[in-house]
């Protein structure tokens, strides 16, 4: 018996969310007196026994560049053997983009229960109960898991990293891969950009902008907090800003340490996708904004105004 | 070339929230219905267009749900799609629903099977991949973009801070998101076909569920928020920094 993470990783290293799934299954482990072991599935760079200090004693190393792409198929299959080796009872995956597209395919495989977008530890007081998010983040629903082996999908930002002292054995797991079906013939990614669903802190902009020509002003705020940048949906829709930085309840549905609102009005569809920021700040001129009722920190205000303000306050804390 | 939309029915954006039963049921009370927005807005509508540009594309939807989803099935019908079949069953866990569309699946033996990424009630983003391993087919989640080259799709789909571009060959089953399509609004000529179009009810599978929804809770209320002076953004910055300790 163990637990047992898919630890993921792009272009060879580690993802910071599954540095979250790493230490979350440690402290399921220590939870049911077993241990925790990782799974990676393709070439990585990382210093892979360097990640013991999550909590991990062992990682299955499955170091087939065929597997360096996802494909959920190829993925599940792999995943599954190393589980019926180490003899996992409990899989946890972040419920990251690999997370979303392989732990639905592993629980139907393996008939184990799944609970998608968990946000806490699981409850073994009587039974195995785990609290998820239901609604896009405007409520909760405790699932309860009855099967013998349990799939848990931790949604990110959702439990802290913790790192300690420890070094995981790493195995070089030999498993017969399938060759992917999934080809992927391009890669675009926007670089030195923070990947919206993993920042800590967001800078997300409405039409209280005006216009796609002022953003410039919220990408110095990013830059200065180092934040990832995002928009609200007619923004997205107006196309003056891609469609991938759209939050809210049918776009990303986000939970940074901060998140700073600059003249969204704050409709109940933004809010949904947002609402489990640790902390919101809004800015808009407007004081019966809806925004604000749901807001720790608030200026009523310009927003050409008081941004500038705020970068170089940043700044000037930061050094 | 045949395509398989799953529809789920799903409360409106903007519905309360509130649940009843010592908190073990959604109070449905005054909730307005609609197709969850992924699978009308990008699932069903890329469908659509696709035969659009190829009238021998036979479109087929499928909802798990009892006969208050028929509703919400003729409306998308009226969009587009040949016909519809609802699979009697009421159920919240992912892999019972899965199991029902797979089996229909099966009989209609299907190209192309489309979902939205996520049901905006539950979250679960869990159907696609489940109903692809149940059928043993590819699995392309989370799609932007969507195109089908004979026998073979090219789709783009969201990877962590971009996208990439990946080839397969059908048959196979994609999630979708937005970029895949534009939202539309049935006209009068798409309700009124919709009335005759055939909507087929069929018993479930049995299948044991994998989960059960022991209960819900309301997140806590915020304590209100602080206003800052505008005049004042340095305190803003020094409140985040030493009160809430976030930057």
């Amino acid at each position: 018996m163990s637990v047992l993470i898919f630890i993921d990783i792009a272009e060879g290293n580690v993802k910071k969310a599954s540095l979250e799934a790493l230490t979350y299954g440690a402290k399921v482990a220590e939870q049911l007196g077993t241990t925790a072991e990782g799974v990676v599935l393709g070439t990585a760079k990382d210093d892979l026994s360097s990640l013991g200090k999550y909590g991990v004693k062992k990682i299955h190393h499955v170091n087939n560049p065929s597997l360096d792409h996802l494909d959920a198929q190829a993925y599940t299959k792999a995943i599954a053997e190393v589980a019926g080796k180490t003899g996992a009872k409990v899989i946890v995956f972040s419920n990251n983009v690999d997370g979303k597209s392989v732990a639905p395919r592993l629980s139907a495989k393996l008939k184990a229960g799944l609970v998608s977008g968990a946000v806490a530890l699981p409850d073994t007081s009587n039974g195995f109960i785990v609290k998820k998010n239901v609604f896009s983040g405007k409520a909760f629903a405790n699932i309860a898991l009855n099967t013998d082996v349990k799939i848990i999908a931790l949604n990110p930002n959702a439990y802290k990293t913790t790192a300690g002292d420890g070094t995981a054995e790493v195995v070089s797991t030999d498993i017969a891969v399938d060759a992917p079906k999934v080809k992927v013939t391009a890669v675009n990614k926007v670089s030195g950009e923070v990947p919206l669903t993993e920042a800590e802190i967001v800078v997300s902009a409405g039409r209280g902008m005006k216009g796609p020509e002022n953003w410039g002003i919220v990408e110095d705020l990013a830059k200065a907090l180092h934040a990832a940048t995002a928009c609200s949906r007619p923004v997205a829709d107006a196309h003056w800003r891609p469609h991938n930085e759209h939050v809210g309840q049918t776009g990303t549905a986000i939970a940074p340490t901060l998140y700073i609102a600059i003249g969204i009005s704050g409709a109940i569809q933004h809010l949904a996708g947002v609402n489990r920021s640790k902390v919101i700040v809004v800015i808009n001129k407007d004081p019966e904004a809806p925004f604000f009722k749901a807001a720790d920190y608030g200026i009523v205000g310009d927003a050409f105004e008081v941004v500038p303000k705020m970068t170089e306050a940043i700044k000037k804390i930061k050094g | 070339m045949k395509i398989l939309v799953c529809i789920s029915k799903t409360p409106d954006t903007t519905a309360k929230i509130a649940f009843t039963a010592n908190n073990t049921k959604f109070d449905t009370n005054g909730v307005q219905w609609i197709i969850n927005p992924y699978d009308e807005w990008y699932s069903l509508v890329r469908a659509i267009e696709l035969k659009e540009a190829d009238a021998s594309i036979v479109i087929h939807l499928v909802t798990v749900g009892a006969a208050d989803a028929d509703p919400i099935i003729r409306k998308a019908l009226a969009l587009g799609g040949d016909e519809a079949i609802r699979v009697n069953a009421d159920s919240h866990d992912s892999f019972y629903i899965a199991s029902q569309i797979a089996e229909v699946a099966k009989q209609g033996g299907y190209d192309l099977i489309f979902t939205g990424k996520e049901t905006i009630d539950y979250n679960g983003s869990s159907i696609g991949g489940m109903v692809a391993e149940l059928l043993d087919m590819p699995y392309v989640s989370l799609a932007t973009k969507f195109e089908l080259g004979g026998t073979k799709a090219t789709v783009t789909r969201e990877i962590e801070g971009g996208e990439e571009v990946c080839e397969v060959n059908l048959p196979l089953v994609v999630s979708c998101q937005k970029g895949v399509a534009e939202q539309r609004i049935p006209n009068m000529r798409g309700i009124m076909a919709a009335r005759t179009k055939p909507l087929k009810a069929v018993e479930p599978t049995s299948v044991d569920a994998l989960t059960g929804i022991a209960n819900f809770e309301l997140p806590p209320a915020k304590a209100g928020v602080k206003l800052i002076s505008p005049d004042n953004v340095e305190e803003l910055v020094r409140l985040l920094k030493e009160e809430a300790k976030v930057i």
